[in-house]
């Protein structure tokens, strides 16, 4: 407590909501005084040992290598697969949202799907078309794309089935990663596609265009010119490299805030149409059955979501006392307005601080200070965009878009796409924590 | 469209006096003639099919030979492809397995997800009858057309899928 007193600036225990949640402000660099905790110390009480030298701070290490990567201590730090011994199907990798923080999705980390495997792309070969209802068919390279003036721009990509599991009509017990890991933010650099579509002459009539892949199933969506004009983009770079082979190298379609499937990787070929296509992936996957047998098509946008990722399923608290407790928010739909947490199942509610930038269609890391005084707790986190959308409350959801009759088994299972509602993690009195419906 | 059209206004300002924005027009002309071994895009209304033509017993042949593996007998689905042959009402809930016969809203989506992707592990080796008289297969085996009715260009587009008009737009503002 003493370094809290030094600053002498620090907030009581300012409590904003039920069951230990702690005003935002706290975080904001003034220290927190728990003067109200007395009786749950937030140490263990133990004295420190005396420091020695440990062996590696007596020791030459290793030589710097030309690619780094992640510490021995840290090979857990993994994507879970949904196709592990590679079989002749399509692949899943899912990002590990439980061990992670910040906004960003390291590269090496960044959920992907492949539907029939990785395209082995030498990139001086690989060339994109523009065509169909232009006044003149184009084909760029990768080194002529470069060469025009790039936008960067940071933005979420979320697989229409992310967190599919949680249509099941009971919980299915699994961590953050495996629930909502199919969705990841990285900062995209690219050539904005209206400025292509402007230099082929498109028709100005035209609504629709095909984007498709090289790919072995030439994977192909349809996406309105709208999209196309307002922020599509051909990214070249994932965080200041080339992207990752399993993300489309060397060259992908960015569509902001529109369900993965759209956003076409390894694109090689766009063409300029009048209808859209109702390509397979369009007509099946990544349209959705309502309650009652009626169905959508055209479902493009990625909905505003979040759901907290520490204290999160898997993890313990180890002790009563002071906890952060941080997620992630997005929305298709425009930048994170607001982020309001609970720790008694949604009783009573305290706004979250937000970590800047908050960019529209990206992730925002939101923390929340909390006191946990080692009784049963649900935590739950709700979000809205400046659009006015607000992330559905579990009760809501289900009555327009239903669940499951049975319970879905496994947590990589798709039995429905466009979960947005929110997500609870019951904490026990051992600070065990389980996935809850709150 | 902020991007896209502050990157036209750069471009202007570096263009200096140009009566138009100037793009950097790095692309090559390529005439459609050249795209046509990639322009495999089937339309609704049919547009971008092939000639050719295949009857459903031509397609039960090429089946057994090269779909079976994964799709099942009959198409009843396998271990690694879906099932191709009938589907449960979607009333019967949210997670319904989606068919093509309960779901498909166009019978050229068939045709054109056969020739650019299957079969699954040599995509594009079906020539333009091959991949007609599986269709043809599909639709029969699923009671969508007769078994000796033939399938060409201009019959495809004309089988009615049973769900086509059960679909509705969340976003028709943004097509």
């Amino acid at each position: 407590m003493s370094r809290s007193a030094h600053r002498g600036r620090a907030f009581s225990l300012d409590a904003v909501a039920g069951n230990g949640l702690i005003n935002r402000r706290a975080l904001l660099g003034q220290g927190i005084a728990l003067a109200g905790a007395a009786g749950i110390s937030g140490a263990t009480g133990a004295a420190a040992e005396p420091l020695d030298d440990e062996p590696w701070s007596l020791a030459f290490g290793e030589t710097t290598p030309a690619l780094q990567t992640p510490s021995r201590f840290e090979k857990d730090v993994v994507r879970a697969l949904s196709n592990p011994k590679s079989e002749f199907r399509t692949s899943h990798a899912r990002t590990p949202h439980q061990l992670l923080n910040g906004a960003i999705t390291p590269n090496a980390l960044h959920f992907t799907i492949n539907h029939c495997g990785i395209p082995d792309i030498d990139p001086a070969q690989h060339k994109l078309v523009i065509h169909g209802l232009v006044r003149r068919p184009l084909e760029f390279t990768l080194d002529t794309l470069s060469r025009y003036p790039l936008v960067t721009r940071t933005h979420f990509l979320e697989c229409a089935g992310n967190s599919g599991a949680m249509f099941s009509n009971e919980p299915v017990q699994a961590p953050a990663g495996l629930l909502h890991g199919l969705a990841s933010c990285a900062e995209w650099t690219g050539v904005p596609l209206a400025v292509l579509l402007d230099e082929a002459g498109i028709d100005p009539a035209a609504k629709w265009l095909v984007a498709e892949g090289g790919d072995a199933q030439h994977l192909q969506r349809s996406v309105p010119v709208k999209k196309a004009y307002d922020d599509a983009m051909i990214a070249l770079y994932q965080n200041g490299e080339r992207l990752m082979p399993g993300n489309g190298y060397p060259m992908r379609l960015v569509l902001p805030g529109y369900q993965g499937n759209m956003n076409v990787k390894f694109l090689r070929r766009i063409k300029v149409i009048d209808q859209p296509a109702y390509t397979y992936f369009e007509s099946t996957n990544y349209s959705q059955i309502l309650p009652g047998g009626r169905t959508w098509r055209f479902n493009f946008v990625m909905q505003v979501k979040s759901f907290i990722t520490a204290p999160s399923f898997g993890q313990q608290l180890k002790e009563p006392g002071f906890h952060a407790i941080s997620g992630i928010a997005y929305s298709g739909t425009g930048r994170i307005a607001k982020v309001m947490v609970s720790a008694d199942g949604g009783k009573s509610w305290g706004e979250a601080a937000l970590q800047g930038p908050v960019s529209p269609q990206a992730f925002t890391r939101f923390v929340m200070p909390w006191r946990w005084d080692g009784q049963p707790a649900v935590l739950m986190s709700r979000a809205w965009d400046e659009s006015g959308a607000a992330q559905p409350l579990r009760a809501e959801f289900v009555a327009q878009r239903g669940q499951t009759r049975a319970p879905v088994k496994s947590p990589l299972a798709f039995p429905n796409q466009h979960y947005n509602s929110i997500t609870a993690w019951g904490v026990d009195a051992k600070g065990e924590i389980k996935h809850v419906y709150g | 469209m902020s991007t896209a059209r502050s990157l036209a206004a750069l471009l202007v300002v570096l263009g200096a006096g140009a009566a138009l924005a100037e793009s950097p027009n790095l692309g090559r002309s390529i005439p459609e003639a050249d795209i046509k071994g990639w322009d495999i895009t089937i339309l609704p209304d049919g547009s971008g099919l092939p000639a050719g033509q295949g009857t459903p017993a031509d397609g039960a042949k090429i089946y057994a030979e090269k779909c079976v593996a994964c799709h099942g007998e009959g198409g009843i689905g396998g271990p690694g492809g879906r099932a191709l042959v009938g589907g449960p009402p979607l009333t019967d809930g949210i997670e319904t397995r989606k068919t093509i016969k309960n779901y498909f809203a166009y019978p050229t989506t068939i045709f054109d997800q056969i020739r650019r992707a299957m079969p699954f592990n040599a995509p594009k080796s079906l020539n333009d009858n091959e991949v007609y008289a599986l269709t043809a297969y599909l639709l029969s085996i699923n009671k969508l057309i007769g078994e000796a009715d033939v399938m060409d260009a201009k019959t495809l587009p004309q089988v009615r899928m049973p769900n086509r008009d059960n679909f509705t737009l969340p976003y028709p503002d943004r097509i």
